[in-house]
């Protein structure tokens, strides 16, 4: 049905919403204020360094460590998100009980909260003076200012990703797979791992991209749960703020260009990994 | 949730301040009144508030002319970097030197601002003390105490605050008094020191919060006018203990000339700063936790203010551009001590 349609509107050579080089236009012209131009200063910015002081700059001990502090706990965060965050999508898609509505509109908070009063209200609550803090203090379990707490700073910020992109695939997958792998005998876990799973497996990890992009680049919520101590929770956009406050802009921009290109080769390494899944699992 | 309000006045008196620069001419003439910018650092909030009433009342009095001041908070050094990259201050009055010397550096404040007004600039001083919480449990006193077994510090991030550069600078000077000038015993003390650190918050308001809000450590190393604030706040909370050594903190202001020039405002704003050294400004900086300059003025204050403390200045250091380059810069003592 749907190859149908486009193939008429093909040989017609016209479009069912008219408008296509003036809402291109108009796409190329934000994209172009908000996108390139200022990535492209960024690379201005930093070329006032020579390549010897570029890798001086990003290489530093202090600066190294950023990158590890941030990339390793945006990882965990993304790695637990995609589990939770995949039960709550599951939830939220398959069963029926009251107060479905507000928590799926819940999922949402995390995007609309300003990520410093989420930081503010994380490290009240978990700090070892605080209600969740104290019980795991008593068991001597430090979570605000430690990277557990970063951590956690950033599945907040993340959770949102990994549902949403999960549950709409969610929705939209035949019921008729379970009842025929059901009826073929298999087992619940079964249906789950080699049924199930490998369907929504493509949504997932761009959920989990998402998440973990967003987790390396999270500053707001994070700087207040984290101790900031140099080697042992600085992050790295926290590095790139200190180097602003002191006068050195390219330094700045250096640290940023490097982070970007992690998070750019995470993504493409995530996507082509689900361009290829899609393909396998269409053939 | 204090600085999300702070960030919040911080955008609508930038975005006020870029109003007025837009329209400024017409209305001017039409009120026959005066506006003028003062941007400054975390805990000047309530002294200027009080201040600018004060001062608008003297101008009117000496001039007959209404004028109306905005002021803008934060920290020092983001202030600094604010007004290099535009905004459009008529005064700054910040924490350091060293954040107003990289205003004079961007060409917006001419070279021998310090000596434009007396003292050095600085209208105002404080100095360090630390802030414990009620019955001083761990037994802190001075200095040495802050590397006791079990005592956590709560200080900010000297690279990022204005105020933390001078608690390192205080404890520096303690240590190397103590062990008669060796160097090494004062990096190895301040070594110790930032071990019992638990949180290097990026501003002095933010380290403030995280001891009293989040109840996080034993001692605060704070400015004594933050200390007296949160006394205020919280009666009966906390205690004030002022150590044997600390540093005279002058924090400087200056005239934007560049700025004040294009406004039409450099009367008014020398006066502003001027003023400062008023009878009635030193008495009121002296009701907001801040020690006058005026030394028969400050004598008023010397029940609330310890003044049998030894203060070094920051000339001992050098000034404030060779304290920079040897203590805070990039591979500097304070990131070497980290490093080690």
């Amino acid at each position: 049905m749907e190859q149908q349609i486009v193939k008429v509107k093909n040989k017609k050579g016209i479009q069912v919403i008219p408008g296509f080089g003036l809402s291109l236009g108009v796409t190329l012209t934000m994209l172009s204020c908000l996108v390139l131009i200022p990535l492209a200063s960024l690379f201005l910015s930093a070329g006032q360094l020579d390549l010897k002081e570029f890798l001086a700059v990003v290489t530093a001990r202090q600066i190294v460590s950023g990158y590890v502090v941030s990339l390793s706990c945006a990882f965990f965060a993304a790695l637990i998100n995609a589990v939770f965050g995949l039960i709550l999508a599951w939830v939220l898609v398959c069963y029926e009980f009251p107060g479905k509505r507000l928590m799926d509109g819940l999922i949402e908070l995390p995007f609309a909260l300003p990520t410093a009063v989420a930081g503010i209200s994380l490290t009240f609550l978990y700090s070892d003076k605080g209600w969740i803090g104290t019980l795991f203090a008593k068991a001597g379990v430090r979570i605000a200012y430690t990277r557990i707490g970063i951590t956690i700073a950033m599945i907040f910020v993340g959770i949102p990703f990994v549902v949403r992109s999960v549950q709409p695939v969610l929705e939209k997958l035949p019921r008729q797979y379970e009842e025929a792998a059901m009826t073929l005998g298999a087992s619940g876990t079964y249906i789950f791992f080699r049924v199930i799973l490998p369907e929504l497996f493509p949504a997932l990890l761009a959920g989990f991209g998402l998440a973990l992009a967003r987790g390396i680049g999270e500053y707001g919520s994070v700087v207040f749960i984290a101790g900031n101590i140099p080697y042992k929770t600085q992050i790295a956009p926290l590095l790139i703020m200190t180097k602003l406050e002191q006068y050195q802009y390219a330094d700045a921009t250096a640290i940023a260009l490097v982070l970007l290109f992690f998070s750019f080769v995470l993504m493409l390494l995530i996507n082509s990994a689900q361009i290829y899944m899609q393909r396998f699992s269409r053939s | 949730m204090k600085k999300r309000v702070m960030a919040g006045a911080l955008v609508i008196t930038m975005v006020c301040a870029l109003m007025f620069a837009g329209c400024g001419k017409p209305s001017k003439e039409e009120s026959q009144g005066m506006e003028l910018l003062n941007v400054s650092y975390d805990p000047t909030r309530e002294l200027y508030e009080k201040y600018n009433e004060l001062f608008a009342e003297y101008w009117r009095e000496k001039t007959g002319e209404e004028v109306m001041i905005t002021q803008s908070h934060g920290g020092s050094g983001s202030q600094a970097r604010s007004v290099i990259e535009g905004n459009e201050a008529d005064v700054v009055t910040l924490a350091l030197a060293h954040d107003i010397t990289a205003i004079e550096e961007a060409g917006l404040i001419e070279t021998g601002w310090m000596d434009e007004f007396d003292r050095s600039s600085a209208p105002y001083t404080s100095t360090i003390v630390f802030l414990v919480r009620k019955g001083n449990e761990k037994g802190i006193q001075d200095w040495d105490d802050l590397i006791k077994d079990g005592v956590e510090v709560i200080t900010p991030n000297p690279k990022t605050s204005g105020g933390a550069c001078w608690n390192f600078l205080a404890a520096w000077a303690y240590e190397e008094k103590h062990s008669g000038g060796d160097e090494k015993a004062a990096r190895d003390f301040l070594k110790k020191l930032y071990e019992h650190v638990l949180v290097l918050d990026s501003g002095a308001r933010g380290a403030t919060n995280t001891f009293v809000e989040n109840g996080q450590g034993d001692v605060l190393i704070a400015w004594e006018n933050e200390a007296y604030l949160s006394m205020e706040q919280y009666p009966g909370e906390y205690e004030i203990v002022a150590p044997s050594i600390s540093i005279l903190a002058q924090p400087s202001v200056a005239v934007v000339d560049k700025n004040a020039r294009e406004h039409g405002t450099e009367e008014l704003a020398k006066a502003y700063l001027e003023y400062l050294y008023s009878e009635d400004a030193q008495r009121l900086a002296g009701e907001n936790y801040y020690r006058p300059s005026d030394e028969r003025i400050l004598k008023e204050f010397s029940e609330q203010f310890h003044l049998d403390m030894e203060l070094v200045t920051i000339d001992d250091f050098g000034g404030w551009n060779a304290a920079y380059d040897t203590y805070f810069q990039d591979g500097a003592v304070f990131d070497q001590i980290y490093g080690e």
